[in-house]
């Protein structure tokens, strides 16, 4: 069975969700980078964010018509908005962040407090998050920012698979996996010399 | 067919189509891993055959437009291939198309049809004969932010050049969207390294160095790297290379230099061959 969170999503729905959990995304998901994510903290934002879902993601996009249709749309590095999510979090209260790569310990103490999630969507796989974007519903300070850094409103539909990579319960997939890592690695160093 | 649609379709293709190489890896790699790991490469294989039917980009970052041209001295339309190259990639910009990549560092303006000083980045190696074989390598940027170059003192040998290239390639974790293709280059000096590990990366997977001690060296670097557990995307898992693939060249008696080139899971590559008689094949 495939769970779907749809937006606005309950606090409890993201509560009950633990890292490693696997779900799709049904309803709006709003794309914020660097500059959106500066701007929306300076003077607020273009529309109401609390249980929706942000996006980290530069979005290739065509117009047709009066119509814009997304080409492809795959997440980028997220470690940069690392600089304005915990606030962005407490005081816009979105409930699921997609990106990825991971974000820190700010971002994480902040999902705990708000109740929400950080999931990650697999790198380079635009074509697969572009399939299930199927509106394109607004798009805000377009001109100001430019196509990569305006906030673009999607209306999805299964968006996915997201891999739960952060919790509201302190969990972290990265940091875990990082230490098992490290641990490793001193088996491997092991390994090399020894040979 | 001209030379620049032989090129355009090649670029096309190679941004569009993955090699069945790299697919047969992704999908060896899926059997063996389970839960996140396993979700990443089953979301890639999907990605991967939508771009394939629907004929677009498989990654949004196109890339920078990467030639190696192996031309025969007596291939006959050597001109006429030599403008023909970057025409290609202005045609392919406007007709896959693709996303404008070429920035002037200075200004910061951009072209808009991925050319530029240096742009599409070309390698022309000469040899006898009269026809021409095109590599095809259109680099992802994130990728080619985790390559690397180390000028290792050469008292360090063999076990020195195994220790950096793991410790480079684990310390970038889920960076450059494993599982990638990590050609290495060791020798010649600091900028042949570096261009030898991307010549690495030309081969198909699969296809080892045809001397022993180099392809031994190829199959420990995958194992060593493959027991980190950074795994797919750095969730974590049994694959985060698909293949470490090494190129050499004699090096000075006081320098051991090691390239390390990148390559995400969107492992891209067209091989374009052109005969003197102006026959053209283009693969995958």
């Amino acid at each position: 069975m495939e769970r779907v969170l749809t937006t606005p999503i309950p606090e409890e729905e993201a509560r009950a969700l633990r890292a490693g959990d696997v779900f799709y995304l049904s309803g709006l998901l709003i794309t914020a980078r660097d500059e959106a994510h500066k701007k929306i903290l300076e003077r607020g934002s273009p529309l109401p964010l609390e249980g929706l879902a942000l996006f980290h993601c530069g979005p290739v996009v065509q117009k047709r018509g009066e119509t814009w249709e997304v080409v492809a749309a795959g997440p980028t590095t997220s470690a940069r908005m690392e600089l304005f999510e915990a606030e962005f979090l407490r005081r816009f209260r979105p409930r699921v962040i997609v990106g990825k790569g991971g974000m820190g310990e700010k971002t994480l103490t902040a999902l705990g407090e708000v109740g929400a999630l950080y999931a990650h969507f697999t790198g380079g796989a635009g074509v697969l998050a572009a399939q299930a974007i199927k509106r394109v519903r607004e798009v805000h300070w377009l001109e100001e920012l430019g196509v990569p850094e305006a906030i673009w409103v999607f209306e999805v539909e299964r968006f996915g698979p997201l891999v739960v990579a952060m919790d509201s319960h302190g969990r972290s997939l990265y940091k875990e996996l990082s230490a098992q890592v490290e641990r490793n690695m001193e088996a491997i160093r092991a390994r090399i010399r020894g040979s | 067919m001209s030379l620049v649609e032989a090129l355009a379709e090649g670029l096309a293709r190679a941004s569009t189509l993955l090699p069945q190489d790299v697919v047969r890896a992704l999908e060896r790699a899926r059997e063996r891993e389970e839960g996140p790991a396993r979700v990443q490469l089953e979301a890639i294989l999907r990605n991967v055959e939508m771009a394939r039917s629907g004929r677009v980009p498989i990654c949004q970052d196109t890339g920078t437009p990467t030639f190696f041209v192996r031309f025969g001295l007596d291939f006959p339309y050597l001109k006429e291939l030599f403008s023909a190259v970057p025409e290609a990639v202005r045609q392919a910009t406007k007709t896959v198309p693709l996303r404008p990549n070429t920035v002037h560092p200075f200004t910061g303006k951009n072209p808009g049809d991925n050319t530029g000083r240096f742009i599409p980045a070309v390698t022309w190696e000469p040899l006898p004969g009269d026809s021409v074989e095109i590599h095809i390598l259109p680099k992802g940027g994130g990728s080619e932010n985790c390559s690397a170059l180390k000028m290792l003192p050469p008292g360090v040998g063999l076990k020195g050049i195994k220790e950096a290239v793991v410790e480079h390639v684990v310390a970038a974790g889920g960076l450059p969207c494993p599982p990638t293709v990590v050609g290495v280059g060791i020798g010649g000096g600091a900028d042949l390294a570096l261009k030898l590990g991307k010549i690495a990366l030309l081969r198909p997977l699969g296809q080892r160095h045809p001397e022993p001690e180099v392809a031994a060296l190829e199959e420990e670097l995958e194992a060593l790297i493959n027991a980190s557990g950074v795994g797919p995307m750095g969730l974590g898992g049994k694959t985060t290379v698909l293949a470490v693939h090494v190129e050499y060249a004699h090096r000075h008696p006081a320098s051991l230099p090691l390239g390390i080139a990148v390559q995400c899971w969107a492992h891209r590559r067209a091989v374009v061959r052109i005969g003197p008689d102006r026959s053209v094949t283009v693969s995958p």
